[in-house]
């Protein structure tokens, strides 16, 4: 063997769950024990069995220990995660040491004692089954049943030795009775202080927001702060690492069509391939048409497209796309568009980035489209919304998909949005679309307020929507504080004054230049 | 045949383990006037007897006959409470042994 006998650095073990190994920069310590803290419903049990089954995924064996729940309420419980536990004990790649208290029987104590028994029955179960990797959860129920609890700790650390040095890595769930306050109950991060994750499942506005932190791997680096994450069904813990994924992104100069030839021109010639666009404006002035028509030019391109629509129903988004003279139904014929329409309210933000994302890798679109951001606004707090949308976003440039949100403005007239103001750093591209009064006419505006990388058009135009879609015309010249939400009309004489100021200043600047 | 039926779990020849099946085998004399059977299980020896019981501590006592099933942990030097998991009441009041050794 060429191994350094003296190897200093702690080695990492991949747990097999991607989102963790990402912000746990390669796994949990290897032949250590992890503490694993968190409050009630945090995850904890789901994380300690997700550990073992992407080990069983991978080869490599396990032991579960529960001190809390009883075997068969944790076999039933993991079969919505797709983890058949009967199978994997039949198979000999699992092995259960129930440790659970029996009510039933009643526990007398004359004298003292140890706890040896258990020590030799996770001891035996390792040994049975060749395990790689054990999770014992919790660790609190395990103090209930004992009244001595400086005996139950000397014994937890024995346990949590001989782990060590049977060469298994371990996961140790223990309960906490605040989201933010001491690490654990019972002074159990005394005996296993090397290591140490926080579950939290924090009520804030109303919603319900999970995440999880890496304390300390001692001898080793890791991902800092909270990263938000969600369990899903027929998956387990999913992490989602904000600042892992961005660190990946490439950016594109290809451009590809907004599906309107005068939009790509305002463009400077259409959308960035691995750009994301946001589209705002107040209710009915064209958003639900800019993103038809941004789908149904990458169909025509031969795209593939998808829409996750929260606002309107399947049927009024087909409705509407043939007012405009264009078919969704035959675009989903072809496999060139896929519709999703769900409630908001049904999911929490990180669920519904996992389903966005699950969404996205099932069907390989080139371009998404998301109607409204908004409407998904108000299944979380603001910070979860950003967290969400960073996601979303970080998650299509490194698939290198295209994007369009839109977001609508609460007052007719524009203003400012909440959702916006906080999400336009994070998107490449914004478009604004108003309403406009002139003389006694609502006209509708649009303008490229900023386009990342690229030069665009500035003014603001007047366009009109018929039963092609949308047309581009002329500049508004003679209204200002469009944007503010306050058009006022300036006679064309100011204007011609003002551009003349621009005019002089121009020449001045460049009378004294010879040649 | 006994009327008690009795298992220890012990982990080991350790001077706990003697202590607790001196103490039982003293008692079980002094109470049960030899109607038991009395069986010692190490759990180093036999770790998956104490995964089928489910034992956690050791020593652990149970009392399989008659029923109730009961579980006595320690080194079962406080009579009493050993009696007591026995369902064993003590004829005289007065007699006990010194087991505070």
């Amino acid at each position: 063997m060429s191994q350094h006998p003296h190897r200093e650095a702690v080695q990492k073990l991949a747990t097999g769950i991607a989102s963790f190994d990402m912000i746990a920069e390669g796994g949990l310590p290897r032949n250590r024990t992890t503490l694993v803290s968190g409050t009630a419903g945090s995850g904890k049990t789901v994380f300690a069995v997700h550990f073992l089954a992407a080990g069983i995924a991978a080869g490599e064996n396990g032991v579960f220990v529960t001190f809390e729940e009883p075997p068969r309420d944790i076999r039933e419980n993991m079969r919505g995660f797709g983890w058949d536990l009967e199978e994997w004990e039949h198979d000999g790649t699992l092995a259960l040491v129930d440790a659970s208290p029996d009510p039933d029987v009643e526990v007398i104590e004359a004298g003292s004692f140890d706890l040896g028994a258990l020590l030799a029955r996770v001891e035996n179960a390792v040994k049975k089954v060749g395990a790689k990797r054990v999770s014992i959860d919790s660790l609190g129920a395990m103090f209930s049943q004992f009244q001595d609890e400086s005996l139950v700790r000397r014994e937890l650390f024995r346990v949590a030795w001989a782990l060590k040095r049977m060469g298994v890595t371990a996961v140790m769930t223990a309960e906490r009775t605040e989201d933010y306050g001491p690490i654990a109950r019972f002074g159990v991060e005394e005996f296993i202080a090397d290591n140490v994750m926080v579950l939290r499942n924090v009520l804030d506005e109303e919603k319900r927001r999970r995440t999880i932190e890496i304390l300390k791997f001692r001898g080793t680096g890791h991902q800092k702060g909270e990263f938000p994450f969600t369990i899903v069904a027929n998956e387990g813990v999913v992490v989602i690492p904000l600042s892992a994924i961005q660190l990946r992104q490439r950016s594109s100069d290809v451009r590809i069509t907004s599906g309107n030839d005068e939009l790509d021109a305002m463009c400077g010639g259409g959308f960035f391939r691995d750009s994301v666009t946001l589209v705002s404006g107040a209710t009915g002035t064209g958003k639900t048409l800019t993103v038809t028509q941004f789908l149904a030019g990458g169909a025509a391109a031969g795209e593939r497209c998808l829409l996750l629509a929260f606002e309107e129903s399947r049927d009024q988004l087909v409705r509407n796309a043939t007012g405009w003279g264009m078919d969704f139904e035959r675009m989903e014929r072809e496999g060139r568009l896929k519709v999703v329409c769900d409630y908001p309210e049904v999911a929490g933000l990180e669920d519904w980035l996992i389903r966005i994302k699950t969404t996205i890798e099932e069907f390989k679109p080139d371009r998404v489209a998301l109607d409204s951001l908004s409407a998904l606004e108000r299944g979380g707090n603001l910070k979860g919304f950003r967290e969400f949308v960073i996601g979303v976003t970080s998650f299509l440039k490194h698939q290198e998909v295209t994007g369009l949100f839109t977001s609508t403005t609460p007052s007719l007239m524009g203003g400012p949005s909440i959702t916006e103001s906080h999400i336009s750093t994070l998107t490449d591209s914004i478009i604004l679309l108003r309403y406009v009064e002139t003389f006694g006419e609502m006209k509708r505006g649009i303008t490229v307020l900023k386009m990342r990388g690229s030069g665009h058009d500035k003014d603001i135009r007047e366009f009109n929507i018929d039963a092609h879609g949308m047309h581009l015309g002329r500049p508004f010249r003679h209204v200002t504080g469009i944007l503010a939400g306050a058009p006022v009309h300036v006679s064309p004489g100011d204007v011609e004054r003002v551009w003349s100021h621009f005019d002089a200043e121009v020449s001045r600047a460049a009378g004294p230049r010879p040649g | 045949m006994a009327d008690y039926l009795l298992k220890l779990y012990v982990t080991g020849r350790t001077p706990r383990s003697e202590k607790a099946i001196a103490n039982l085998r003293r008692i079980c004399d002094e109470e049960l006037h030899g109607q038991y059977e009395m069986q010692i299980i190490d759990v180093l020896e036999h770790p998956q007897l104490a995964e089928d019981e489910k034992i956690l501590a050791t020593p652990t006592l149970i009392k399989r006959l008659p029923p109730p099933l009961r579980r006595v942990i320690g080194d079962l030097s406080d009579t009493e409470k050993v009696l007591l998991g026995l369902d064993v009441w003590p004829e005289t009041p007065t007699a006990s042994g010194d087991d505070d050794a």
